[in-house]
Formats: structure tokens, sequence, C-alpha cells
């Protein structure tokens, strides 16, 4: 599995940092999404599914391999 | 010139209906709503002022409405659902700093510079500080002994305290901005005190504004006058005082009566649940979901929110047409069963799922992640201080908020064994 970002459209609501913490957080300058693991190891898999579904600005794509 | 109004039959359909309001239980939302969803999911709404517009009811469409850029959150040529005045009268200095009320470019703006206060991180690291304002509160009750309205004694009262302390505004003046903020929420509120409100709250805040610029703390409404002042954001237009305690009026606001009433709210649920309220004791890392459900459940920004479309949209084969007023109702996209699996029930256990209770798109709630610490502190610190809470008055002597934009109870008196 791959993540990919689109930053420009992150307003920061947090959901990716709150649901899938390993995999993203928050910059501190402007809050917006931070993403720590392009490659997620598969006991991630689900969180990053889940912080794709629940990111309020379709920020982030899973590729599924 | 003549002015057409676009006919609400010009589409066909059902004749359109006003915003239901009427619930059977206090719990759900109206029922008037399952029709709709059901039978017309995008129906002609008619609002006050007498123009015609839309209902949205289905989480699918809710969610995708609050996600298109077609639709603009500018209330200025906006209808409203329950008032036959404008809930955001037009002119600029009320509407300084009220990001919840623009668009993109000028909400980016704002939303760019206030995110990195309320992230999650940060957000977590204010815990211990709720969980001693919590304490604190616990003690105070238990104190004065059975019963007790936990509205004025808990739910209110917390939240205020930590929005006070995170943009620096005095919690001594709470009696004020409690007021004006209730005031400006009453449906009933005719327009005049409806403005005096406002201006009496905006003007609080410019003094405040003023008294930072000079006397600086270590909050937020601070730190974002030192950030202009560095010249951290050349890209962006200084902030004015007019912004800035707009910015602080719309966070006072959304920051307390939104999260006070789903703590009471949401203790009167868990008490009328008390299986689910027990399991949810003894395991505690179930909070997260239950507080989620709750949120889902309880849907307090019970009329939902309105956009308005900048250009002719269709949705579902029905055309939206430009100017018009769109209401998503938020409430009801949470029961919707094509999404949820028995979404009349509350499950304190429902796997995370999409809910719409912060919003969705560019405008989903700035604050929720505070309001999550606030409630994942509370309850179970409130559960486990009184084991035997329960209400002093029976169900139907439970004053619940039908007359207010934010749904809860005006009071919860409880007692417990002392
Ligand atoms: C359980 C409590 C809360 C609920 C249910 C709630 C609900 C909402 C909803 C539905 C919206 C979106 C409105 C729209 O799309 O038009 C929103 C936006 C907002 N909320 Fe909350 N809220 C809560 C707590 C808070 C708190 C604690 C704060 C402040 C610290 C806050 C500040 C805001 C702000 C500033 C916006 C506007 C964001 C923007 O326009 O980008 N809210 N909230
Ligand atoms: S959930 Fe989406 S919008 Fe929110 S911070 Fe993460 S990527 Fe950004």
């Amino acid at each position: 599995m791959k993540i990919r970002i689109d930053h420009e459209r992150c307003r920061g609501a947090g959901q990716c940092a709150l649901h899938a913490p390993e995999l993203f957080d928050q910059s501190d300058d402007d809050g917006t999404v931070v993403l720590l693991d392009a490659e997620p190891p598969p006991e991630l898999e689900d969180s990053a599914r889940l912080a794709a579904a629940l990111c309020p600005n379709s920020v982030i794509t899973i590729i599924e391999s | 010139m003549r002015v057409t109004e676009p006919s609400p039959c010009s589409t066909g359909g059902p004749p359109p209906t006003t915003l239901p309001t009427h619930r059977s239980c206090p719990f759900d939302p109206p029922e008037e709503y399952d029709r709709l969803r059901e039978q017309d999911p995008v129906s002609r709404l008619a609002f006050p002022d007498g123009k015609t517009g839309w209902l949205l009811t289905r989480h699918q469409d809710v969610r995708a409405l609050l996600a298109d850029d077609r639709f603009s959150s500018d209330r200025r040529r906006a209808s409203s659902p329950l008032r036959t005045f404008p809930l955001r009268p037009d002119d600029l200095q009320s509407r300084a700093g009220m990001l919840i009320t623009m668009d993109p470019p000028e909400h980016t703006r704002y939303r760019r510079m206030l995110t990195r206060y309320f992230t999650v991180r940060r957000m977590r690291a204010l815990a211990p500080r709720v969980e001693q304002i919590v304490a604190e509160h616990l003690d105070a009750m238990e104190r004065s002994g059975p019963p007790v309205d936990l509205v004025r004694a808990f739910a209110l009262p917390i939240p205020s305290l930590v929005i006070c302390e995170l943009l620096g505004v005095p919690y001594d003046d709470r009696a004020k901005f409690q007021q004006w903020t209730s005031t400006l929420l009453r449906l009933d509120t005719d327009e005049e005190t409806a403005l005096a409100a406002r201006d009496a709250l905006r003007d609080y805040m410019l003094g405040l504004v003023a008294v930072k610029r000079f006397h600086p703390d270590d909050a937020l409404l601070s730190h974002l006058i030192a950030t202009q002042d560095m010249q951290e954001t050349p890209q962006d237009a200084e902030l004015t005082d007019e912004e800035l305690a707009g910015v602080g009026r719309l966070l006072l606001v959304a920051g307390h009566e939104t999260t006070a009433n789903m703590l009471a709210l949401g203790t009167y649920t868990l008490l009328s649940n008390p299986g689910q309220l027990r399991a949810m004791l003894d395991q505690p890392e179930s909070v997260e979901r239950a507080v989620e459900e709750l949120l889902r459940y309880l849907t307090i920004v019970q009329f939902g929110t309105i956009r308005v479309a900048r250009e002719d949209v269709e949705i579902d084969g029905r055309h939206i047409r430009a100017g018009e007023t769109v209401v998503a109702s938020l409430a009801a996209a949470n029961r919707d069963p094509e999404h949820f699996r028995h979404p009349e029930e509350l499950d304190l256990g429902r796997e995370p799922s999409q809910h719409v209770a912060f919003g969705h798109g560019i405008h989903q709630c700035l604050g929720q992640q505070l309001a999550r610490v606030e409630m994942e502190v509370a309850f179970p610190a409130l559960f486990r201080r009184f084991p035997g809470l329960r209400l002093a008055v029976t169900p139907e002597q439970v004053p619940m908020r039908d007359d207010m934009l934010i749904y809860g109870v005006h009071a919860l008196p409880l007692t417990w064994d002392g």
C-alpha cells in the first residue's frame, strides 16, 4: 500500500492524526498534515484506510498494491 | 427591472415543506426527516422569509454538498430556515473574523492561521489541565450535595473555563458572555435583541483585544497578535482589531455552548442506557468510540448547516438554482440507514464511520479535537465520582432545548447517594 497526500486541500481537521497517529501528524506551523510513512506496514493499512475515509477534504489517497 | 423568483413548483415534486422541528422522542431527531430521506431526499424547503430552497437528508448528499466548492458558506445572501431575519447581517464589522461564513481564499487565510492551535497533539496536551478543572467541579458538586443541576454545576462551566483559558478571556466575565451567547442561540429572540447581544459581544471582544495589545499573556489572542507583529505571515495582511475580535467571538461562542450541551445531553443519554454506560466505564479505551457515537446519535447542531448555490447545480436529478439556499441536515444524515446500520440505536461500540456531527469539508469543526478531549475526560470522571448518579426528576420534567440552535437540555437535575 502507498499513501499520497494532496497537501493543498488540507485544512487541518486532524482526523488523520487522530485515527492513524503512526502515519500522520500535524505541522506546528499551520496544523496541516505531515505524512510520516508513505508505505505503511501491513498492520497499519486499516488505520490508513480509515484516515482516508474520515478526512473531510479528500486529502489522503490510498493506492492499494 | 422585474425580479423573478424561482417558482416552488417549477421543478415538479411535492410542495415545499418547512424545516421539521417536532420531536416525539427527546433523543431522536424529528421523525419527519425519516419520511423525507426515504421519499424526497432532495426536498423543496419553504423559508420564513418567503423564499424557497432545499433540504438534504441523506448522508451521501450532505457530505457531497459540504465538500462541493460550487456552494458558498457566505450567509449574506442566504435565507435562514428558522428566522425571518438573516443570522449574519452583512455589515462588514460583524463579518470580520467569522471564518465560518467565509469561502476560500478568505477562509483559507484564517483557517491556516488558527489550525495549529487546535491540532490533535496540542489538544491532547491540554488533557491534564482539563482533568484538573473537571475534578474541581466534581469536588464542588460533592460539597454542595445532591440534587444539583448538572448544566450549571458541570456541563457549562467546564468548557467555558477551558475556552477562556485557551483564548485568554477572563473567566470572571462568564455571566456576561454566557448571557449574550444564549440570547443569540435562542430561536425566538427578535432581531433587535439579537443585534444588541451581538454588538455587546463584539464590543466586549474589541475591548479585550485592545487590552491584549498592551498586556499580552500566553493565550491564543495574544499569540495571534504577536505572530502579526513579527510578520511571520508576510503574505497575509495583518489582522485588524475587528478581525481578531471576530475570531475571538466565534471561538468563544462555538467553544463553550456546543461542548456544554454534549456534556449535559450526553450524560442524560448515558443515564438512560445504564448497561452500555457500565460497559464503557469497565473499558477505559472504549470511551473514544463512545464519544463519537454520542456525537452522531445526538447531533446537537440540530438544524444543520446552510450553503448557498453559486451556480446552477444538479443533485440527484433536482435542479438547484444559483442563489438558492440549501440546508444540510446533519441530524438526518447521521441517522441514514443507507450509511449506518440500525442508526436509531445508540451503540457506544460502533465502528468509526464518517458521522457529520462536526460537519464535513473545509469548514469541518476547528475545535473538534478540543471537544473530544473535554468529553473523553469529563464523562468517565463524572460517573466514577458519583456511581449512583440518577435523574432527580421524571424524564418528562427534563426541559429540552427544542428552542435553541444547539440542542441539549436547559437543566439536568441529578441526585446520588451522598
Ligand atoms: C461537541 C462540540 C461541537 C460540535 C458538535 C461542533 C459542530 C460544528 C459544526 C457542525 C461545524 C461546521 C459548520 C458548517 O459547516 O457550517 C463547526 C465549525 C466550527 N466549530 Fe465547532 N463544534 C463543537 C465544538 C467546538 C469547539 C470546542 C470550538 C472551539 C474551540 C469550535 C469551533 C468551531 C469553529 C471555529 C468552526 C468554524 C470552522 C470553519 O469555518 O472552518 N467548535 N462546529
Ligand atoms: S484529516 Fe485531512 S484535512 Fe484533516 S489534517 Fe488530516 S489530511 Fe488534513
